[in-house]
């Protein structure tokens, strides 16, 4: 029997002590006509050796080796070998909550740490320590700039430049509470928004919410977009990719109140879509209405430095059904190694793994731009990411690169309308010049 | 020490930067940034050092007991571990189109078929991050399905006063008031609270059944008629479903819809808080509200997500991208090495543990629920001594046990219990740790009363002392400033 230690002996020494003959006694109080029906789709159990085997089978299923040039909101990085063979120790893996402080002081410092980490990417002065992913992070920065929003405005600005599964995730779990998310369009030939086209009164809205990248790499004008929202009472939230504020300048600088983005690309694998992790910083002044686990340094009664749980009287197994927000937990293990993989690439790390990405996308595009037909949709810088017309719809051009056995980009014809003709594509630090040349032969071949 | 202690200006981790070209020319001047960007600057053993060092400051499952009540913190195959990490489901990116992507898929349509058969639920989503987002999958299916009905007045969640925290919090972020209910004495529902509180403008019931009290609550087919019978729906709370596993489906007590904890019951790491996953079972007159990705199967054998397009009613998506993999990942390979005899010997050994660690404390300790049998976990309260001269508090008692290497049980939840532990065993124990941990325990409680300052100045062991949270949320220190907090 698996992960279970009782011999029949103990079981039965067990019994006589509570006094019982059966272990089937114990269950005396669930009534007879509720009992279950045998299980029909759990198969009979495995050993090890065979769970391996039979998984292997089914992950080999998915190893066709196609070279990723997809980003679109999860990006394919180097992750030193460090960062997993850390985060999964047994004291961090099978570690709960640091509800016990002193007994859980690994986890809190490394949240501690994370939390200046956070912070000083983002140019603001409080993190928290991670939601579950950029997307929800986006959902619950607007309740919280909703909740902090004096002119109680229940609209929030967002742009159709946002990440479209964050604003599906952040309508999933705003509507119910009576937010209306009003879409701002984007400028055809920019790919970015007008501030000048932004219409609202003062205190017609909770807050703008500012893509920085944007979801087609482009640069907004942030600087402008901020001003126009602080004018007219809005908080400013900010959607960014961690990896570009090693060279961007942070939200913290062109005016944002809050920070949410995904931490994906800070050590964590793409895993098929998760687990991620979502960040989110703000300033001291709404550092009391931020969702999420927060941790505080202090000291013992000797005065020596040590970390707790801090602020908990916002959560919900405290103020129950008047907390900030129902989330109970973070994202622990993700957040443990984004913290060790920031740790080891360290300030100048970023900065090259940012500027090699960036570097090769833009070799990228210039390779993939020329060939005919093949042109930058949007005018103005991107980052690490950018969007081509093709001649030919982008989902079919997708479609024939898998047989040359390249993930060529994002269709951007499935989300936007009048963009199908458009491929967005990234290509990271992971990417040689010869995945790059490879890429644009079968491009080529494909046109 | 913290990390950025470590760092000097000049040092960088030179194996750990990417080679290659920069060339940032097109990016423009103002948009360029000039702050640092508050990383360290260490060398690869100094990071490698530091974050052992820091791991081995933790209590954990790997390395003590830890009877955290409702938590069901067992044992962590690493074999699961292994598979989860396997390359071909690691080095995925979500975009990967389905056809090459049917062994993770086909994983993952196994796990929602298995799931839904645990349970005895007419079909799973295994879309919320964490449990916490399961309830609110949950939560918004019961208004949607009020809402497709035109029942737009039912604005009532009722949950009894000793439900997770979550549950209100919950019920309130999907737009709904939430009424309280009483237990009676003996832990089961006041069915009479209950029929005061059901109404036309009852959404629906919120309860876990075994209860947070540690009971199975023995009325639950009546619950379920009457809140049926007033138009409300039942939603199970699926964090204490390691103690039924096998031996009663929440499909079959009545319940439409509820989450599971994987990491509660599937076994899935904690991880010091995470990352969880909170897949969503529903009855057949839910399914069309489920969140998306579904993992359907075609005609030909072949898997394929739905998403919005095929599921038009659907409450929506959780996060950016399918659901929490990794996760689910982990959980599959657990329930395929327990297999189908081995779910309910979990459930079985897993309330085995628990009525015998309980008849080892009633010697030392009040038990709350004397007569009643304990399921996976039960409570004792600490009342008499917190309230004798001593003064000694719960949370005393539990600062005393990390000295002796065993980790607390939850304290002070429930809330409708003073000064109780919540102890929760679980099944991977052996019975040697059971009985040193009511040594332990009968120990402390010696203390407690012999030298009540021993017990209340604890812990003495541990990396640090007793630490100052009032300080620590008057003084809001959240990020280092590059300051010594103080000596040490």
């Amino acid at each position: 029997m698996p992960f279970i230690p009782h011999t029949e002996a103990d079981v039965r020494e067990m019994l006589d002590t509570i006094g019982v003959s059966s272990v089937e006694e114990l269950f005396a109080e669930i009534p007879e006509n509720i009992r279950a029906k045998p299980l029909e789709k759990v198969p009979e159990g495995l050993s090890e050796m065979e769970l391996m085997r039979l998984m292997r089978e089914r992950a080999a299923r998915d190893e066709a080796g196609l070279r990723t040039f997809v980003g679109a909101g999860a990006y394919e990085h180097h992750i030193p070998a460090a960062v997993w063979e850390l985060a999964t120790r047994g004291e961090y893996y099978s570690a709960y909550t640091p509800y016990q402080a002193e007994a859980s002081q690994g986890t809190l410092q490394t949240i501690y740490e994370f939390q200046t980490m956070v912070a000083g990417l983002t140019g603001l002065e409080a993190a928290n320590a991670s939601l579950y992913d950029g997307g929800t992070a986006l959902a619950e920065a607007i309740l919280m700039a909703v909740r902090a929003h004096k002119g109680k405005s229940h609209k929030v600005l967002v742009p159709e430049t946002v990440h479209p599964s964050y604003r599906r995730v952040a309508h999933s779990f705003c509507e119910a509470q009576g937010i209306t998310l009003e879409t701002v369009p984007y400028d055809e030939a920019t790919g970015v928004v007008d501030p000048g086209a932004l219409v609202g009164e003062a205190n017609e809205h909770a807050a703008l919410v500012v893509p920085q990248p944007n979801f087609f790499g482009r640069l907004e004008d942030a600087e402008a977009l901020a001003s126009w929202a602080k004018e007219r009472g809005a908080l400013v939230i900010a959607v960014v990719n961690p990896m570009s504020l090693a060279l961007l300048t942070p939200p913290g600088e062109w005016g944002a109140d809050i920070a949410v983005g995904e931490g994906q690309p800070l050590g964590l694998p793409m895993s098929s879509g998760g687990p991620y992790l979502g960040l989110m910083a703000t300033t001291k002044k709404l550092v009391r209405q931020m969702p999420g686990r927060l941790v505080a340094r202090t000291v013992d009664t000797d005065g020596k430095e040590g970390f707790a749980l801090t602020l908990q009287a916002r959560e919900q197994h405290i103020r129950r059904a008047k907390a900030k927000s129902n989330i109970c937990t973070n994202q622990g293990l993700a957040m443990t190694a984004a913290t060790i993989y920031m740790g080891l690439v360290g300030e100048e790390g970023l900065k090259q793994a940012a500027g090699v990405s960036h570097t090769n996308t833009r070799k990228l595009v210039d390779r993939l731009t020329a060939i005919d037909g093949v042109e930058q949709r949007f005018d103005g810088p991107f980052f690490h990411e950018a969007a081509l017309r093709l001649p030919k719809p982008a989902g079919k051009v997708v479609e024939a690169l898998q047989d040359h056995g390249i993930l060529a980009g994002f269709d951007l014809g499935r989300e936007y309308d009048g963009l199908d003709d458009t491929l967005l594509v990234c290509a990271t630090e992971t990417k040689t010049d010869a995945d790059l040349d490879a890429f644009a032969e079968a491009l080529k071949a494909v046109l | 020490m913290l990390i950025f202690e470590h760092s000097r200006e000049e040092r960088t981790n030179r194996a750990q930067m990417p080679r290659g070209e920069v060339a940032l020319d097109d990016l423009p001047e103002g948009q360029r940034r000039g702050s640092g960007l508050g990383l360290p600057q260490a060398s690869e053993m100094d990071v490698v050092r530091h974050y052992t060092r820091l791991s081995q400051q933790n209590f954990s499952i790997d390395t003590q007991f830890y009877p955290l009540g409702s938590c069901t913190m067992k044992y962590n195959p690493r074999g699961a571990n292994e598979a989860a990490m396997l390359p071909g489901f690691l080095n995925r990116h979500p975009e990967t189109p389905a056809r090459f992507s049917q062994g993770i898929f086909s994983v993952l349509y196994d796990l929602q078929e298995m799931l839904a058969d645990i349970c005895g639920m007419h079909a799973v989503s295994l879309a919320p991050a964490a449990g916490a987002q399961g309830e609110y999958a949950g939560v918004a299916m019961i208004r949607a399905y009020h809402e497709a009905h035109g029942n737009h007045d039912r604005d009532e969640i009722i949950v009894p006063d000793s439900a997770h925290g979550t549950n209100p919090a919950t019920a309130s972020m999907g737009g709904f008031k939430t009424v309280e209910i009483a237990t009676k004495p003996d832990g089961d529902i006041d069915l009479e609270s209950l029929e005061e509180a059901l109404s036309e403008r009852t959404a629906g019931l919120m309860i876990t059944n075994p209860s947070t009290l540690g009971l199975f609550e023995r009325g639950i087919k009546e619950i379920a008629d009457k809140v049926h019978d007033a138009g409300g729906l039942l939603y199970y709370d699926g964090a204490n479903l390691n103690a039924i596993l096998g031996k009663v489906r929440p499909g079959e007590m009545g319940f439409d819809v509820m989450h599971f904890n994987l990491h509660k019951t599937f076994s899935t790491p904690h991880g010091g808080g995470g990352p969880g996953a909170g897949p969503v079972g529903v009855s057949e007159r839910l399914l069309p509200f489920v969140p998306v990705p579904l993992v359907a199967e075609g005609e030909d054998g072949s898997y394929f997500l739905e998403y919005e397009q095929q599921r038009p009613q659907t409450i929506g998506r959780m996060t950016a991208f399918p659901a929490n993999i990794g996760v689910l990942l982990r959980a599959y390979a657990y329930i395929r090495m327990v297999g189908r005899e081995g779910m309910e010997r979990i459930a079985e050994h897993a309330v085995l543990n628990s009525n015998y660690l309980m008849e080892k404390l009633r010697p030392h300790y009040k038990v709350a629920y004397p007569e009643r049998r304990a399921m996976h976990e039960f409570i004792l309260t600490l009342e008499d001594l917190a309230k004798s001269e001593a003064h000694v508090a719960a949370m005393d008692v539990a600062k005393r046990m990390l000295d002796y290497g065993v980790h607390a049980p939850t304290a002070y939840f429930p809330l409708s219990v003073p000064e109780c532990f919540l102890v929760e065993p679980t099944e991977s124990e052996a019975k040697e740790t059971l009985d040193h941990f009511a040594d332990v325990l009968a120990k402390v409680r010696q203390e407690a009363e012999s030298e009540p300052e021993t017990v209340k100045n604890a812990p003495y062991t541990l990396p640090v002392k007793r630490l100052d949270d009032v300080r620590a949320a008057k003084e809001l220190d959240l990020a280092w400033n590059g300051e010594r907090k103080a000596a040490g």
